[in-house]
Parts: structure tokens; C-alpha cells; sequence
């Protein structure tokens, strides 16, 4: 089922705009605790929820908010969740990692890694009832240090299960730089397990349709699980506050709170020599400029699909507009209840 | 003396544990940007940081423990040592008494724990009982900065596994991390004694099993860890103005138990609540009573838990965790007042 890409840019500036108005949420402490956005993923997830049909499963982490979004999950209950209110998608229960739909088979943990057996056994469910139907699992790439999801991708593999595992590789683990901790090759683990894959660039809507549309296609056709690897950038960090990203959004005052500790554990003794310390103080710097990368404007999906029609720019223009109108329209609706209740 | 936060005095007693013991390092999650001050004086041979995979170097640092390592693992948040509950139920504990006393296993598991930030009962639990539950693991809550370095410092000198518990509220690291993100627009519920606080110069370790006496009383005896000792203290404050004299109880570690405090306490006042942000069932504050009945006390009891799922909404998360409200009707209750 090959689909428009236009259908397809709708949709990721939709989830775009949406968590854009989320961040303000947040920012003004109507969001408590974490909140881990899937902005610079909206090419992957559109064009794998775009390719799902109805009886499908997904398995989601904590970056949940886009793929129920463009599965056409109530988006004022989804505010409202965020907001704590009774009336949100989980009562108010969950939050934004522990988001729940039973009618479209949706599921979520704030737990690394743990995507693999909620996949497993969606997908053994499926299998079990002769249907089409496939389960789409989501997790980063830092996940796949985590033994459940390998151990997940072997039970996929052997049980020959209709599973799609789709990598979001952004090479961070929160703030350690994930190609420092993982041995060998992601897509290479895959086929050890003798499932399909390969690795794609995750910003280019037009490769990850292709892509999805063939794989789904084969899992469909009960040919077992398969897997890709799609590369994106997360330009919020981690999650919103990211302390990486803080030092080039508010330069001054977050240097000057950590400077003082490190310049004394620079010198104090005992320790490694100073020629060793010089050099790990080397690599926290290199690592805060590194983070910054994600803030580069080309790392965007975004900005790619809208490079990609820009022949038709009045067009791009509209649906932008149409859908920042959409957006408004929710927040009213969501903050006119969650006010009306005195939250 | 000098004063510091609650963070601050881990750090700093880990670093003086650090200068002392070659041996003592680092492992965890992201640790040479949470712990950044210790890996630029040390670097990654004793600062190392672990890809997520808690199971496997949570295992791993028990074997590291017995061939004379002195790890301090950092699982971020106690919620996820679910990953890891192989390497602590079945190995860190088990190893002493199978080994026949002849091999120990010096590590410490460091995690945050608690709620009252609103992250959702996946990231706010706090577990103790369940741990404690495991012969062969001591567990320790610190609820001020200047027992967060001392209990620190006795965890890494204990030559037995030590699972040290930072409640979220106290440590303005963690809250900073998973609360606020640096917003200005949220606010927290922050006990003012348990978040800074005077220190010693040179830490020295306090000993596991013995609880402090936070504030004496003669009509009823208030038993917490953590975050709860502060609420019990607000509690106690607020009874005093209706004639009512609480002594509160600082356990300090949840295994082992302090039961010769706890007793003399509840043999003087007769009366007894546990305040307890576990989970009720099957916990601490049974535990508890089931101590004062072996030791042949007669005495009212009460307890104030957490007793369901911790949900998302600041609303209703504060209505879940124990609060001073909760605390003082059932104090009430219990004295029939």
C-alpha cells in the first residue's frame, strides 16, 4: 500500500506542531516530571503507522506521543493525560510513558528495552488468530544493549512472527554517545538471528516508505519478523531539560554551576595523572559539543520533506496551516476541560 | 562543620571513599556525565560507563565484588533494578551463605527512589521492603545530608551487598533531572531539613541497623525512612499544638532493622504508626508489628502506605503517597482523639 507523500508530510508536520505545543505545556509546569518527545522521528513513525491496518499492534516506548497520534488516538485525550486530568487517555493514570489504547492495541513502558517482549506477544496473538495483522515495535538504539529485546528478537525469529522491530538510532543513550557502548552492528545482530534488515536514513520520508512498505509486506505475507535500523536526530536531546543541550541553550549560568566542582577535581589528590585528567575533561567538552549537533537546522525530517516538495510550496503552506489550526483546536478543547475542573 | 545538600554529601563521600580505596569504582548508566566531577579526577578505569544493560552489569559487579573490586552501581532509579533482579536476588545475596562464609560480596546498589514529582508509578516507587525482604541485603535510606555521606560511606566499607536508596525530593540532582528539567514553573513538596544540611569535615561511617531518635515523645511513636520522617516531623509538630507529644523515628536502613530502638520506643509510648511510602501489603509496616508482637508489646497500631499504583497526576500522586494529612487522622485514629 503505497502512499501519497503528501498523506505522509500531513501527518509528520501534524505530530511536529502537536508536540510543539506540548513543549509550551511544559515549559509553563502544566506537564510535571519527564517528557520525552519523538520530534525528529516523524518520518520513521509516519511511514510505519501508515502502512498499519486496523487489528495491528504497536509496542511503543517512551516516546509515545507520534505513532499514537498519527494512529488516530483522541488528541485532546492525549493532552489531557499529559495534563493529569481524569478525563485523559489513562484517567490521569499514566502519563505520557505509560500511554495505553486497548481498542487500537497499543501499548507503552517507560522501561528500556521491554518493547521486545510487549512485541513478542502481540505478535503471538496475532499469529494465533490466522489474521494479517502484524506488531510494530519502537525503541531506540540504546535499547538494543538491553537482553530482553535480543532475547525478544531470537523468540520472534524462532517463533516466526509477524513483528516489525523499528530501531529510532539517534547514537545517544541519554548522554552517553551509544556507539561507545555497542559492540558490532545493529542490522548485523539482526541477521545473526536470521531476521532481514537493514539500516536507512530515518530524516528521508520518501527511503523509509519504501522500506516499510516492503517489510511490512513480507510480514504480512508470514514471512517473519524483520528489522530496520533507521538513523534520526532528536533535537530536543533526551527529553526536555536534557542537560547536554542545556550548556548551548543557557551558556553562562550552566557553566558557571559546574565549573568550580571541576576545576577542583582537576587537581585534587589522590587521582589519575593530570595529563589523563586534562584529556577526560577533553571529552566532556567534546561531548557537550557533540550534543549540540542536534540542534542543527538540515538535521530535521522535517526540513527534508518540505525540500523535497518544495515545487509546491503554496501546498506545503496550506497543510502547515491547516494542521498548526488543528493543533490550536485541541489545546482549547483540552484546557477548556481541564479548567473547567478547577486542575 | 560545614553544610551541604543532600546530593552534594553522597558525592562527597564517595569521594573521599574513592582517595581512600583504589578499589572502590564506579559503574552505571551515563556516570561520566552524572558522576562528571569523578571521572575527570579518575577517568573511565574507575568511572565506567555501562551501555543499558542493567542485567548484565549489575551480574557482573557481584563477580567484580568477589575478586576485590568495591563497586558502587548505579541502577538510575530503583524501579528499574526490575531489569536487574537476577544479579540481586539470586547472586549478591546468595553468595556468603553458600560460599559457607568464605566469600563476600562488597557492593553497593545507588538508586533514586520515591516520588511527589509526578513521573508515574513506573519511576516513583520506593521498594525498600521488597529488597529487604531478601536475606542477605541490607538496605539504607538516608533522610538528611549528613546521614546520606555517613550511610554512604558504611554501604561501601560493608564487606556484604548494600542497596542505598536517594529519595528523589531530597537530592536536587535527581529532581533537577527527572522533575523540573530546569523549569522554574513547578514546585515541590521539599522537606527544608532533609535537602541541606551541616556535615562533618571528615565523614565517618554510621553504623547499618541503627535508627536515630528524631524527635522524643511520650504519647506515640512515628516510624518512617526518607521523605516520610520529614512528613512525620510536620505531622508531629502540628499534634503537638493539640496536646499530643509524638516521638518520631528515624530508621535510617530498612535491613537490618534496628529493633531494640523500635521496641524501647513503642514500649514507652505504647502507640505505634508507620509511615511508609513502599507498599503496604506484605512490607515494612507489617514487619513492624509483627516484631512488636514477638517481643510481647502491648500497643495501638496504625500505619499510613502506599497502596496502589502511584498514578501520573500530581493530584492524585499526592493523595497515594503518604502525606502529613494522613498521617495526623490516623494518629488520631489510633489514640482515639
Amino acid at each position: 500500500m503505497k502512499l501519497d507523500i503528501w498523506e505522509i508530510y500531513r501527518l509528520m508536520i501534524y505530530s511536529r506542531r502537536f508536540e510543539e505545543a506540548v513543549i509550551k505545556l511544559w515549559d509553563d509546569g502544566l506537564i510535571s516530571g519527564e517528557m520525552h518527545l519523538g520530534i525528529g522521528e516523524e518520518a520513521i513513525i509516519a511511514a510505519v503507522v501508515s502502512q498499519l491496518k486496523e487489528g495491528d499492534a504497536m509496542a511503543l516506548d517512551h516516546r509515545g506521543t507520534p505513532p499514537l497520534l498519527m494512529r488516530g488516538i483522541d488528541p485532546v485525550a492525549l493532552l489531557l493525560e499529559f495534563l493529569g486530568h481524569p478525563q485523559g487517555l489513562c484517567a490521569g493514570q499514566g502519563g505520557h510513558m505509560h500511554l495505553f489504547s486497548k481498542e487500537h492495541l497499543c501499548a507503552s513502558s517507560g522501561i528500556v528495552g521491554s518493547v521486545g517482549p510487549a512485541v513478542a506477544g502481540f505478535g503471538l496473538a496475532l499469529k494465533s488468530k490466522k489474521s494479517e495483522n502484524i506488531a510494530v515495535a519502537f525503541f531506540g538504539e540504546g535499547s538494543m544493549n538491553q537482553g530482553m529485546l535480543l532475547e525478544s528478537m531470537n523468540l520472534a525469529a524462532t517463533w516466526n512472527l509477524p513483528v516489525l522491530f523499528v530501531c529510532k538510532d539517534n547514537n545517544w543513550a541519554i548522554s552517553t554517545k551509544s556507539k561507545n557502548v555497542t559492540a558490532g552492528s545493529l542490522v548485523d545482530r539482526a541477521k545473526s538471528f536470521g531476521i532481514e534488515g537493514e539500516e536507512v536514513d530515518g530524516m528521508d520520508a520518501n527511503i523509509m516508505m519504501d522500506v516499510v512498505q516492503q517489510a511490512v509486506m513480507k510480514i504480512r505475507n508470514n514471512k517473519g519478523p524483520y528489522f530496520i535500523q533507521a538513523r534520526c536526530v532528536h533535537k530536543e536531546g533526551h527529553f526536555l531539560g536534557d542537560p547536554l543541550l542545556q550548556f548551548h541553550r543557557t551558556t553562562l549560568k550552566s557553566f558557571g554551576e559546574v565549573t568550580g566542582p571541576l576545576m577542583k577535581a582537576m587537581v585534587k589528590r589522590p587521582g589519575a595523572s593530570f595529563i589523563k585528567r586534562t584529556k577526560n575533561f577533553a571529552q566532556t567538552l567534546g561531548l557537550i559539543a557533540k550534543s549540540g549537533k542536534q540542534l542543527k537546522k538540515s538535521n530535521d525530517p522535517i526540513v527534508n520533506i518540505q525540500k523535497l516538495l518544495e515545487n509546491d510550496k503554496d501546498r506545503i503552506d496550506k497543510i502547515d496551516e491547516e494542521v498548526c489550526n488543528l493543533v490550536d483546536q485541541h489545546i482549547a478543547a483540552a484546557m477548556k476541560i481541564y479548567e473547567g475542573s478547577g486542575a | 562543620m560545614k553544610k551541604m545538600t543532600f546530593s552534594k554529601a553522597i558525592e562527597s563521600a564517595l569521594e573521599q571513599a574513592m582517595a581512600d580505596d583504589k578499589n572502590v569504582v564506579i559503574i552505571g548508566e551515563d556516570v561520566h556525565t552524572l558522576r562528571v566531577n569523578l571521572y575527570t579526577r579518575y577517568g573511565a578505569d574507575r568511572v565506567i560507563p555501562a551501555p543499558i544493560s542493567e542485567s548484565s552489569f549489575v551480574g557482573a559487579s557481584v563477580t567484580a565484588a568477589m575478586a576485590g573490586l568495591r563497586p558502587v552501581v548505579e541502577v538510575m532509579i530503583i524501579d528499574f533494578i526490575g531489569v536487574a533482579m537476577d544479579g540481586v536476588l539470586n547472586h549478591a545475596s546468595k553468595v556468603k551463605d553458600f560460599s559457607g562464609n568464605k566469600w563476600n560480596v562488597p557492593m553497593v546498589i545507588r538508586s533514586g527512589c520515591g516520588g511527589g514529582y509526578g513521573d508515574a508509578g513506573q519511576h516513583e516507587q520506593s521498594l525498600w521492603g521488597w529488597l529487604a525482604h531478601i536475606p542477605g541485603i541490607s538496605v539504607v535510606v538516608p533522610s538528611t545530608p549528613a546521614d546520606a555521606g555517613g550511610l554512604m560511606l558504611s554501604a561501601i566499607e560493608s564487606d556484604d551487598p548494600v542497596i542505598y536508596l536517594e529519595h528523589k525530593l531530597l537530592s536536587e540532582e535527581w529532581l533537577k533531572y527527572l522533575g523540573s528539567g530546569g523549569r522554574e514553573t513547578v514546585s515541590y513538596d521539599r522537606p527544608a531539613l532533609g535537602i541541606e544540611g551541616e556535615v562533618p569535615d571528615k565523614w565517618e561511617a554510621i553504623p547499618l541497623g541503627k535508627l536515630k531518635i528524631f524527635r522524643d515523645g511520650k504519647d506515640i511513636t512515628l516510624i518512617s525512612v526518607g521523605v516520610g520522617v520529614h512528613r512525620c516531623l510536620e505531622a508531629a509538630q502540628i499534634l503537638e499544638k493539640e496536646g499530643i507529644s509524638a516521638e518520631v523515628l528515624d530508621l535510617r536502613s530498612v535491613a537490618p532493622l534496628d529493633i531494640d530502638g523500635i521496641v524501647s520506643s513503642v514500649q514507652k509510648t505504647q502507640n505505634v504508626i508507620v509511615v511508609d511510602e513502599d507498599y503496604k501489603g506484605f512490607g515494612l509496616s507489617g514487619e513492624i508489628s509483627a516484631i512488636l508482637l514477638e517481643n510481647g508489646i502491648s500497643f495501638q497500631y496504625g500505619r499510613v502506605c502506599t497502596e496502589t499504583t502511584i498514578p501520573y497526576s500530581r493530584k492524585m500522586e499526592d493523595e497515594a503517597l503518604p502525606n502529613t494529612k494522613r498521617i495526623i487522622e490516623c494518629c488520631k485514629k489510633v489514640l482515639k482523639k
